[in-house]
């Protein structure tokens, strides 16, 4: 296309105004607008603060545990026979999956704003699980609002995140999964304006998030980078993630996305399929249109209501997707490959039985993927593949598809 | 260009009351119902009308109005068939403002300058927005005034003095204070905190400021009415409706009637404070 042509770099986005292209941008209430503006002053003042950076930097070895491995899947690449698979293990970080990352940056910068009280949407429970733990760990007061369907599919995330002392908010509005948590949560924010830090959980929302979001996830594409050039001495040459709203692909893809010889993937939840619209594939089923403060592809109907999404994963069960996928979408610059629930629950088991490693259902969906990526590749390509999730908090859905209960 | 909103403001500035200004939803609980409810409201004292634009996703209202939303999708209601609402309402009333409320999604999928000229033709006369601040007025704002609709902005307890001009450029008709920070139908407001906070707006603007979030009664609005310009009840009539419905959802006979009731009760409120 002619904008990957005109352009650069991409990883210059946002521009000032928080657009990447014609994606993004601030679409909230006025009550939020100053408190949007706020906290991306701040967030500028912590990122040209050296001391800030030493503070997430310490939390990540010693807390995180930081740097994850970049872990060779030698059983997965003899049975695929193509590409040499390289697994991003993030989901051997505390609290099990990428969502620490977003979140010790996101609370330390709640600390030195002076907020005392916290507040988070959750899907899966993944990121309201590693909210909850940062704020046990700094002594904060901590809301997360989850979906009533959710907090029934979901039961051991909701478990800890009591055990860790936040309070979960079912919310029952709408289709009562993460769209609506996340509403609930812009609502609780408008109605606490004083004491009150929104943790948002992936890279949508109004800007600065998307932006601070894919800034705190790129620690995983910092350290692929640095760990494939030391094993192997070169760049990788695919990069394969999943995308709900899209943290842990951003973070994963944003330190490549200037080097051309890289290809990359993303792979979006396909449900029942993209043609069946049980699916939550916003770039390959939806359009674009402006939902939760920014403007980016949705799943919606004629009229502009928004859909409900569908897939077995609760992680990825969102209409939408971070607006920077969006705009690389549009340029082309990143290809976006879907995964049927199906599909999911195969990869689950192939790579827990070659492997020894249980994944969660969002990035088995990226597994399904690459698995079919790397076969038509060469034995020389290194792919890397991000394991953003384990699958423990999965095992109980898994076992209800496959009948393993009994 | 003087429209039906500063044609409406003036007049009731010459009487010397305050406006009152009555919100429901489109299509709630069903489109004839609606447009029953519409035409009965000038009637019962409804000085501007808020017709709300339902949207799946109205994340600075409450549960009144987020389930009056649903309820009108779930009865079929689209924007097209709201701007048809205003178009039969026109009909049998050539001065009463009409206002669109709602969120951007579905102005943006009709296409905006289609909308608009849609809009207009159909006789609305101001738009409320509520996620297009004054940072995305490419987006809206500036092409609904070029199209010669007031665009009608909120301003906040959070929109303090040096962000006031900004919220105050490239507005008309007139101004929307949202009485606390929060979600519509929360809490009643501090009426003494309003006050000066309309003070302080109106330093700043020649245009009315009208206040609403939280006002449910006629004393509140009468409260209101000493200092502002305008009264808006939005989530009130939205519960009127709703606690009038069988027990299948649908409209009753008392449906409209328990509306203007609450309107004409509301409305001798505002209309007891002479200015």
């Amino acid at each position: 296309m002619t904008i990957q042509q005109t352009l650069n770099s991409f990883r210059t986005g946002p521009d000032e105004t928080g657009h990447f292209g014609n994606f993004g941008g601030r679409f909230v209430a006025e009550t939020l607008m100053p408190l949007i503006l706020d906290l991306e002053k701040a967030y500028t003042d912590a990122k040209a603060d050296p001391a800030f950076h030493a503070e997430l930097a310490s939390f990540h070895t010693h807390y995180v545990g930081r740097p994850s491995p970049l872990y060779f899947a030698e059983r997965l690449t003899e049975h695929v026979g193509g590409a040499k698979i390289y697994l991003k293990r993030d989901e051997l970080n505390h609290t099990g999956a990428h969502k620490i990352n977003n979140v010790l940056g996101q609370i330390l910068l709640a600390r030195r704003m002076g907020k005392t009280r916290i507040i988070a949407e959750t899907g899966a429970g993944q990121h309201g699980v590693a909210t909850a733990t940062a704020c046990a760990r700094f002594g904060l007061k901590c809301v997360v609002y989850m979906g009533a369907v959710d907090v029934e599919r979901q039961k051991p995330n909701v478990f800890r995140m009591r055990m860790l002392g936040a309070e979960i908010v079912p919310v029952v509005s709408g289709s009562k999964t993460l769209k609506d948590a996340m509403n609930e949560a812009l609502r609780d924010w408008v109605s606490n304006v004083e004491d009150t830090f929104y943790c948002i959980g992936t890279s949508a929302g109004p800007h600065p998030y998307p932006m601070m979001v894919r800034d705190f996830q790129s620690i995983i594409g910092k350290e692929a980078r640095e760990q494939m050039l030391e094993r192997e001495g070169r760049l990788p040459d695919s990069l394969v993630a999943c995308i709900g709203g899209g943290s842990n692909a951003i973070g994963l893809f944003h330190p490549f996305l200037d080097d051309p010889s890289v290809q990359i993937y993303g792979v979006e939840a396909a449900g029942h399929g993209v043609a069946s619209g049980a699916h939550a594939a916003s770039l390959n089923g939806g359009r674009p249109g402006v939902l939760h403060g920014n403007r980016t592809y949705l799943l919606m109907d004629a009229d502009g209501q928004i859909a409900e999404a569908h897939s077995i994963s609760a992680g990825l069960d969102y209409p939408g997707i971070g607006p920077e996928h969006a705009w690389l979408h549009d340029t082309g610059r990143v290809t976006y490959l879907s995964t049927t629930d199906s599909e999911a629950l195969e990869a689950f088991q192939l790579l827990s039985k070659l492997e020894g490693i249980i994944p969660a259902l969002e990035p088995a969906h990226a597994i399904a993927r690459a698995v079919e990526i790397a076969a038509t590749k060469p034995k020389d390509h290194l792919m890397i593949v991000n394991l953003c999730g384990r699958g423990d908090k999965d095992i109980f859905s898994v076992a209800e598809h496959l009948g393993g209960m009994e | 260009m003087t429209t039906r909103i500063d044609t409406r403001f003036a007049a009731l500035k010459a009487e010397g009351r305050a406006a009152l200004v009555t919100f429901v939803m489109a299509g709630d609980p069903d489109h004839a119902t609606s447009l029953e409810i519409i035409k009965a409201l000038p009637k019962a004292g409804a000085d501007l009308i808020e017709i709300g634009m339902p949207f799946t996703d109205p994340m600075a209202d409450g549960p009144a109005i987020q389930a009056a939303g649903l309820r009108a999708l779930a009865g079929g209601e689209t924007l097209h068939s709201t701007i048809d609402l205003v178009r039969a309402f026109r009909d049998g009333d050539t001065d009463t403002p009409i206002i669109l409320m709602g969120y951007f999604n579905p102005i943006y999928i009709y296409g905006v300058e289609t909308f608009l000229k849609d809009a207009k033709d159909a006789g609305i006369d101001g738009l409320i927005v509520v996620d297009c601040p004054p940072e995305e007025d490419d987006e809206l704002c500036k092409p609904a005034l070029n199209a010669g609709l007031n665009f009608i902005r909120l301003a906040t307890p959070t929109t303090d003095e040096k962000r006031l001009p900004k919220v105050l450029s490239n507005t008309s008709g007139f101004v929307y204070y949202v009485s606390i920070a929060g979600i519509t139908g929360a809490a009643t407001p501090d009426f003494g905190k309003v006050a000066t906070a309309v003070a302080r707006i109106k330093t700043h603007t020649h245009l009315p400021v009208a206040v609403g979030f939280g006002v449910k009664t006629a004393s509140d609005a009468a409260a209101i009415a000493k200092g502002a310009d305008g009264v808006v009840v939005g989530s009130a009539l939205v519960n009127t409706v709703l606690k009038s419905l069988d027990a299948d959802g649908k409209a009753t006979a008392k449906t409209v009637s328990a509306v203007t009731a609450l309107v004409s009760e509301i409305a001798a409120g505002v209309r007891a404070v002479k200015k």
